[in-house]
């Protein structure tokens, strides 16, 4: 991982970049595929290949008017042109403004096809070449190169015809891909080593399945002579926007490092963190049902200044119950969203997979342009991914909000009602600036909540154990509970105090035994 | 018998294209009387566009247009009894196959 003071000058080492407009592939290529170039890539059956070509002349088109030859040698272009209107690219407009051209080396299943010696494929690459000159291209695909494989008699010939075509590409100086099929996700790069032709530039998409759910990642095997994010990146194909890659990195260790505060919402609890939030912080707010992290969040939104957003993503209640809770803490969410200020998106978690939630947030976030985010609760998501696509997803979604200086508020149900960590915690706690635990606490007889300030990056803050109460003005914070020990790690159990101690300076009667 | 239309697709004037020319131009004054065929030949380096067209990737390739159904043959035709079997024709014995 290059920090992010390098990355910057490694733009300008090795070859210079064609950014492709795929989102996030441009991020962790540090600037898209190499100029004039070919790239492999390599993946098995619906691993996405056909969708990332389609993509990638489409954007060359839309937003840098870079025009396209696509090759296909298994589907027609029919069927192509079909699946690009499902991704929300309208091929044939493209094809009417000049500016997109197929070649069709697709084989009709011929058995009749004799083969009576030697050959080349001289009329493919005559055939490319015009195309390249009709639209004069400067992006190129050729989709499914595997396919001739399959159905010319002598593999050598065609290797070595392909070698002379990628050589002709490069003296065309386009930019290109070349898809191929594996019959696994590790091992073998390619049917017939295909890429021993490409050997500088090889991309592998994967379909995995993990756990019973499906990951889709995009791994950067080797980009010549080019620094490049490392390692598999997940990616989710919207309909309607095409190839999506979700770049994971720390690039989010650029802080600006502000030095300003947001309010929480609650004076007491501002005070208890130092003066605040910071105001590009993550927030995790924990605790276990019933503890309050709903309210916590409605406080958070609620004091959003009156000239900014708040976006709040909601995976375990409604709209009108949300409305309703908070009109119960005397906090009005219809009037700020009449305001512009707020915007609520409630959904259930199994609406989609983590990568296309992670997405959905981030089209927010573009469109809405909010200053606080808060996504209650992150812990309903996880039941929509994998451990590892869970871990991804929190990192992915932290990193971009980092990026865009929003402070984020996420919260994480523990799973037993005393605390203990929950896996939502394991995740995010090393990425979290702030961490806030709500707990039960149990004592003589009755059931009391706590509220602590676990962490505050860069600031001193009030590291007792305060009682709070839930009223019809919100959170309420009361005195530190005393004589308690346990409180955090889920065990609360009174310490025995001497009566000297316990009655100098005592506040209420919090936690006394008996 | 039903004229035999043939159109043969190569590249430019390699040793490939020389083959396929001259051992069709020999098959077919074996086998057929002067008016029974059309041949046509097409250099795919210069009609790129009629190449497209039919869908040739390969060179080169013999289409028999008729009689019907349309067969293609790929390679330089260099096996003739591939080539006979494609075109649906016997051939004689060559001095020099």
């Amino acid at each position: 991982m290059i920090p992010t003071q390098y990355h910057e000058a490694n733009r300008h080492v090795g070859v210079p970049k064609l950014p492709t407009g795929i989102e996030g592939f441009d991020q962790v290529t540090y600037g898209g595929l190499p100029v004039g170039r070919v790239t492999l890539i390599t993946g098995t059956p619906g691993s996405a290949k056909t969708t990332f070509s389609l993509h990638f002349l489409a954007a060359g088109i839309r937003e840098f008017e870079q025009t396209g030859v696509y090759v296909t040698f298994e589907e027609r272009p029919a069927d192509l042109r079909a699946n690009a209107t499902g991704l929300g690219f309208d091929i044939p407009v493209f094809e009417d403004a000049g500016e997109w051209c197929f070649v069709d080396a697709s084989y009709d299943a011929d058995p009749d096809v004799v083969n009576t010696g030697d050959f080349d494929l001289g009329a493919l690459i005559s055939r490319i070449d015009h195309a390249i000159d009709q639209v004069d291209a400067t992006r190129v695909v050729l989709d499914g190169v595997t396919a001739l494989f399959s159905h010319l008699p002598d593999a050598r010939r065609v290797r070595g015809e392909l070698h002379r075509l990628m050589n002709r590409l490069r003296e065309r100086e386009v930019t290109a891909i070349v898809t191929a099929e594996r019959s696994a996700d590790e091992g073998e790069l390619s049917h017939y080593g295909i890429e021993e032709l490409l050997a500088d530039n090889v991309v592998i998409v994967r379909n995995r399945h993990d756990d019973e759910k499906r990951r889709r990642t995009i791994e950067l095997l080797k980009l010549r002579g080019a620094p490049h994010q490392k390692g598999e990146f997940p990616f989710s194909v919207m309909p309607g926007q095409g190839i999506v890659v979700i770049p994971l990195s720390a690039i989010q260790l650029v802080q600006s490092s502000t030095e300003v505060r947001i309010s929480s919402g609650v004076a007491e609890l501002d005070e208890m963190c130092g003066g605040g939030y910071y105001r590009d912080a993550v927030i995790l707010v924990s605790g276990a049902t019933g503890t309050g992290k709903t309210l916590t969040t409605t406080h958070f939104v609620s004091a959003v200044p009156d000239d900014e957003r708040a976006l709040l993503f909601a995976f375990e209640e409604s709209r009108p119950q949300l409305i309703r809770n908070a009109r119960g803490w005397g906090m009005d969410f219809e009037r700020m969203e009449d305001d512009g200020r707020l915007r609520i998106v409630a959904n259930y978690p199994e609406v989609a997979g983590l990568e296309e939630h992670l997405v959905l947030i981030k089209n927010e976030i573009d469109a809405y342009r909010p200053t606080r985010l808060a996504i209650d609760s992150l812990s309903a998501l996880e039941r929509s991914g994998s451990v590892r696509g869970f871990r991804e997803f929190v990192l992915g979604l932290t990193s971009f909000v980092k990026q865009h200086q929003i402070a984020g508020l996420f919260t994480s149900t523990t799973r037993n009602l005393l605390g203990n960590p929950s896996v939502t915690d394991a995740h995010i706690s090393t990425i979290t600036d702030h961490i806030i635990l709500l707990r039960y606490v149990e004592t003589a007889g009755r059931m009391r909540r706590g509220l602590t300030v676990l962490k505050m990056r860069g600031s001193p803050h009030d590291k007792r154990i305060r009682e709070y109460t839930v009223t019809e003005s919100g959170l309420q914070l009361g005195p530190p509970f005393q004589n308690v020990a346990g409180v955090v790690g889920g065990t609360p159990r009174q310490q025995i105090v001497p009566p000297e101690v316990e009655h100098a300076g005592a506040p209420t009667g919090d936690g006394q035994p008996g | 018998m039903q004229a035999f239309r043939l159109r043969l697709f190569v590249c430019g004037d390699g040793p490939r294209s020389e083959s396929a020319r001259s051992t069709l131009r020999r098959l077919v004054e074996d086998v057929f009387d002067e008016d029974a065929y059309e041949l046509e030949i097409v250099d795919v380096l210069e009609h790129p566009d009629i190449a497209e067209e039919h869908r040739v990737l390969v060179t080169p390739t013999l289409d028999r247009l008729a009689p019907g159904p349309v067969r293609r043959i790929v390679g330089d035709l260099s096996d003739l009894d591939a080539v006979a079997q494609g075109l649906g024709v016997q051939h004689r014995d060559g001095a020099d196959r």
